[in-house]
């Protein structure tokens, strides 16, 4: 990156430091940085939809519909992550694959599956095997906001759920007796009121789901645990300019500190969004906030 | 009408350049990045070493436009069958078990001896081995009388595991243990080398016999005019190219 760097050999102490700390593989690791927080930013939205049309779903008075967020919730919620992760995706890749073959290609005469092997024509591969590198990992990174979206989304719902029932039902009482239909006191009563008993359970989600980001390299995206521990692994001066022991310690230290800091963000902010949350409810919180000196 | 005949001159000629571009096949090569010198990730972050140089060299020969792709080992088969790439050229032994899943080419690489790798030489072939899970070395350790088995992840995580003392020994290809044991004066080779596998191919899917045939052939004049010998003795130190 500098141009003293040419000679990596010859430096010594911050200068060689800087030069390491800049070459090509620390670049993509500051990258990856970016990518897991767009992967955080992304997903969190996204469950949270998913989380919200499940316990809709669970609720309604509609069996098929309340079956399908009850099961939704429940099987996906009783899968292993990892499991859930490495089938889940290849068979969703699969299934994309498959139909976009029965499109495309409708006079291919072999079998898909022989053996162990899938095998569809080329124009059906998704992301096409000739397009760059780039279309490939967005299609990766797709699908692992997808995955995520689907896991979290369950946990979501459930907690969701549980927050809809706990809306005092005077509530709803005093709403039906103004004339409220279904509809409106759905949207205008209960769901204002219910984030309140939601946030608590959300944001252990939101925790967990910071520490889940590991499992991205199961799906092939290069987060940043992968590149600590590529940087991190000891380097011989054959292979690399800048040979170096077993450095993994003070790569996973770097992570640690990221970890702590994205936490104690987070709280700050969700403890911020309680506070306005609890604003006028009929919640112990709220009639300490209404007690308080102004 | 002049501006239609151009048209069609213009369609034609994009239609002729699909049609050849559509002969150059693009095949995807997976591999590990995490195996100097077969396969590793250089200090620009890009798959570099002997299995790179080669590949581009087989691309070369054959017609074909390559790119390159890492995965990890654990689900680097499974990866290769869903087809997310077309080949696994990653310091791969060819092996029964794994040509049940998969097929390989010819060898490119003859049967490399692997090698102990200890502390002190007081290693006698017991005790606890660290080798990579899912290699041939695994396998073997496996199969050993008084030795316990214990597997890692990336093969970088087997050499922490014998200098932090958690494993006595590490059995792993001795042209990846050479460098390593070279530079660090606390590793030594101990005991007998082993001769495992039939040499290191790279892997395709079974259905994909054109590409195999395909690979076969440029990996047959690459050993005619010498390249593959070359590349040997390029990336292995003290290495004589055997074909």
């Amino acid at each position: 990156m500098f141009e003293y760097c040419a000679d990596p050999e010859t430096l010594t102490g911050l200068t060689w430091l800087s030069c390491y700390l800049t070459n090509g593989k620390h670049l993509l690791f500051y990258q990856s940085f970016g990518v897991v927080l767009a992967l955080l930013a992304v997903t969190a939205p996204v469950s949270l939809a998913f989380g919200f049309v499940g316990a809709m779903a669970a609720r309604s008075t509609f069996p098929p519909f309340s079956l399908f967020g009850k099961l939704y919730t429940s099987i996906v919620r009783g899968v292993p992550d990892i499991a859930f992760f490495l089938f889940f995706v290849i068979a969703l890749d699969q299934a994309v694959e498959y139909l976009r073959h029965q499109a495309k290609c409708p006079d291919w005469d072999m079998p898909v599956r022989q053996g162990s092997d899938f095998v569809v024509c080329d124009a059906a591969k998704m992301p096409l095997s000739t397009s760059p590198q780039w279309v490939h990992e967005t299609y990766g990174f797709t699908l692992a906001v997808l995955t995520f979206a689907i896991v979290f989304g369950a946990f979501a719902a459930n907690v969701l759920f549980g927050a809809m029932r706990s809306v005092p039902r005077p509530q709803l009482e005093t709403a039906e007796a103004y004339g409220f239909s279904p509809r409106q006191t759905f949207w205008r009563i209960l769901v204002p009121q219910m984030w309140v008993y939601a946030l608590p359970g959300l944001s252990n989600l939101w925790m967990i789901l910071i520490k889940a980001t590991p499992l991205l390299f199961l799906l092939g995206v290069e987060d940043i645990v992968y590149w600590a521990r590529e940087l991190g692994g000891s380097k011989n001066a054959r292979f690399s300019d800048y040979p170096h022991g077993d450095w993994r310690m003070f790569y996973f230290g770097a992570l640690l500190v990221f970890y702590l800091l994205l936490t104690r963000i987070s709280e700050i902010v969700l403890d911020r969004l309680m506070g306005r949350l609890t604003l006028g409810q009929a919640t112990a919180g709220g009639e300490a906030q209404r007690k308080a000196p102004a | 009408m002049k501006k239609l005949i151009l048209t069609t001159a213009a369609l034609a000629l994009t239609a002729g350049m699909a049609m050849a571009e559509s002969h150059s096949m693009t095949v995807r090569m997976g591999t590990e990045g995490a195996y100097p010198p077969y396969n590793f990730l250089n200090d620009d972050g890009e798959v570099d070493g002997f299995e790179k140089d080669l590949g581009d060299a087989i691309c070369e020969t054959a017609g074909l436009t390559c790119e390159w792709v890492t995965n990890d080992w654990d689900s680097i088969i499974p990866n290769l069958v869903s087809g997310n790439y077309d080949t696994i050229i990653a310091g791969m032994s060819i092996t029964d078990e794994r040509d049940e899943v998969i097929d390989f080419t010819q060898a490119y690489f003859p049967p490399d001896p692997s090698a102990f790798a200890a502390m002190s030489d007081a290693f006698d072939g017991t005790g606890v081995i660290a080798a990579q899970t899912g290699t041939i070395q695994a396998s073997h350790v496996a199969s050993m009388d008084g030795a316990t088995l214990v597997e890692f992840a990336t093969p970088d995580e087997t050499i922490a595991a014998l200098k932090s003392g958690e494993a006595d020994a590490v059995l792993a290809d001795k042209a990846f243990l050479d460098p390593i044991v070279a530079e660090d004066g606390e590793l030594m080779f101990a005991g007998d080398d082993v001769m495992l596998g039939d040499g290191i191919g790279i892997g395709v899917r079974e259905s994909d016999e054109e590409l195999k045939a395909t690979l076969n052939d440029a990996i047959t004049a690459l050993k005619e005019d010498g390249t593959v010998n070359t590349l040997i003795e390029k990336w292995f130190d003290g290495m004589t190219g055997p074909y």
